[in-house]
């Protein structure tokens, strides 16, 4: 007897239901997170080269411009790690958004009393906080790299502007605000990602969330020493 | 008739009971609507001499009893074997699926309640789960992500020899640990996002653990997910309140390990049917 398996190619292209689903969604957050999450322990390190003094860190700021010269032109590296950003910012708010009105499609009527039994104050933050992480973003750009609100304006030095942006202590408070929202933010979103990507059990679970918590906290720390030194004239 | 019926409320009456024996005075707020398109709202009754030992369900009972012979509409709201296993009973309690105690609404007893206090109680909230009547809900969609893959095709007959299959005795334990899920809706019930993944989670692990479930694996996972975002479920972020308000504690292990089938299926080419 002869037995034949036939399998129908038409049935096994891909439906549009298998890219758009939830589990899919929550794979581009969590990987465009992990690229990000990168980019900020580069970023946080970066910055401590502030304490290295003016004629340092200009340079720093100065060499990340011309990485990969003359092989390529002068800010080919700089744009290719925009681009990545930018495509990763995207993706992780195009996810977060989608599932996000999922979520409120989910459950138009809410509950008279709900009360919360385990999530934390950093999960339930994600998405406000997220939003307030995204405008936050925008107006770092625009303070310290472009120097469009810096009181120095464009065409200072990176270390004036860091130093003239930190000395108002609106400025550094609402740097704090947003710093303690993102290591909230890397808080849950390391252990989703760790769920999301299928990487935990049981036995890890405790071990990635005390990862995710340290890990956020060092990076917050890293993040906040520069504008608190700069406040209290350490850096000047 | 009248006699009987005294004298079965009479358990915990003042008048052969020591004061501090006297039963509870609870006032309860119950979601109350008459069908499903129909609007609802918390209606406040009073319900006296409740035991401490009655179960929640039973306290509803009474409640029941006192409105229909008052003449008024009982609260409709689900229940069946009343031991915790079938997974049909479930209200949110106070805000909590099931009620303070970490198991089911009939093996909640009041005494997890106070003498005078308040206790509100509502329906599921999901829009894959809509309310037939007061705190009965629809949880078919259950049933249809269950038909979209939770299950092994086997032929029938005699049963096997048992031992002709080897299971490991950890894959034995963590797939009977997701097969006690009873499908009581509790974890979309407390999800923030009404997301049903702790429940398709259970259903992935338990058959994706043994030997059995091999050969339908990756359709599975690809097409359960798939039925419970059709469904109208939300997306799981990994809160947690799922499995916290899981009666039988069902771990957000079995969540990583659907996520990690899943992407093991697509990688391998399974697609869902549509």
């Amino acid at each position: 007897m002869l037995v034949v398996t036939v399998t129908d190619s038409a049935q096994r292209r891909t439906p549009k239901a298998a890219k758009t689903s939830s589990v899919f969604k929550k794979v581009v957050m969590a990987v465009s997170g992990i690229i990000l999450v990168l980019y900020l322990i580069a970023h946080m390190i970066g910055n401590l080269k502030a304490f290295t003094g003016r004629e340092s860190f200009n340079h720093y700021s100065e060499w990340i411009r011309t990485i990969g010269e003359p092989a390529v032109p002068a800010q080919t590296t700089l744009w290719i790690i925009r681009v990545v950003l930018l495509a990763a910012v995207v993706a992780h708010i195009w996810a977060a958004v989608t599932l996000w009105r999922q979520a409120k499609r989910a459950r138009p009527q809410g509950y008279v009393t709900k009360k919360a039994v385990a999530q934390s104050y950093a999960s339930r933050t994600m998405r406000w906080g997220g939003v307030i992480i995204f405008f936050f973003v925008i107006y770092h750009i625009l303070d310290l790299t472009v120097g469009a609100v810096n009181p120095d304006g464009t065409g200072s030095t990176p270390y004036d502007r860091l130093v003239a942006g930190f000395s108002n202590p609106f400025v550094t408070a609402f740097y704090v605000i947003a710093l303690l929202l993102l290591g909230m933010h890397l808080r849950h979103g390391i252990w989703s990602a760790t769920q999301t990507l299928g990487q935990s059990n049981r036995r890890r679970e405790v071990t990635v969330n005390a990862f995710a918590i340290v890990f956020a906290s060092l990076l917050t720390l890293g993040f906040l020493l520069v504008p608190f030194s700069v406040l209290f004239g350490l850096i000047d | 008739m009248t006699a009987t019926r005294e004298g079965a409320i009479r358990v915990g009456d003042a008048t052969d009971t020591p004061a501090e024996k006297r039963g509870m005075t609870l006032n309860l707020r119950i979601w109350r609507q008459n069908g499903p398109s129909a609007k609802g709202k918390m209606v406040t009754y009073k319900v006296a001499d409740i035991s401490p030992d009655m179960s929640f369900l039973e306290m509803l009972d009474v409640l029941n009893e006192q409105l229909i012979q008052a003449g008024d509409d009982p609260v409709a709201f689900d229940h069946d074997c009343r031991e915790g296993i079938c997974g049909m009973c479930g209200v949110m309690i106070n805000g909590m699926a099931h009620g303070p105690q970490q198991t089911t609404t009939c093996q909640l007893h009041m005494r997890s309640f106070k003498d005078g206090d308040t206790i509100d109680i509502e329906p599921w909230r999901a829009t894959a789960f809509p309310v037939i009547k007061d705190l009965a809900v629809d949880r078919r969609a259950f049933d249809r992500i269950i038909q979209a893959g939770g299950y092994i095709s086997v032929p029938t007959g005699t049963a096997p020899e048992a031992h002709s299959v080897p299971v490991p005795k950890k894959d034995a334990d963590s797939a009977f640990d997701a097969a006690t899920c009873i499908g009581c809706g509790a974890c979309v019930a407390a999800c923030p996002n009404a997301s049903s993944m702790l429940f398709t989670a259970a259903k992935v692990t338990h058959l994706g653990l043994l030997p059995q479930g091999q050969p339908e694996r990756n359709d599975r996972v690809v097409n359960m997910v798939a039925q419970q975002d059709r469904e109208g479920f939300g997306g799981c972020t990994n809160i947690g309140e799922c499995s916290a308000s899981c009666p039988k504690g069902i771990s957000m292990e079995t969540i990583s390990r659907l996520n990690h089938d899943l992407l093991g299926a697509l990688r391998a080419g399974a697609r869902p049917k549509s």
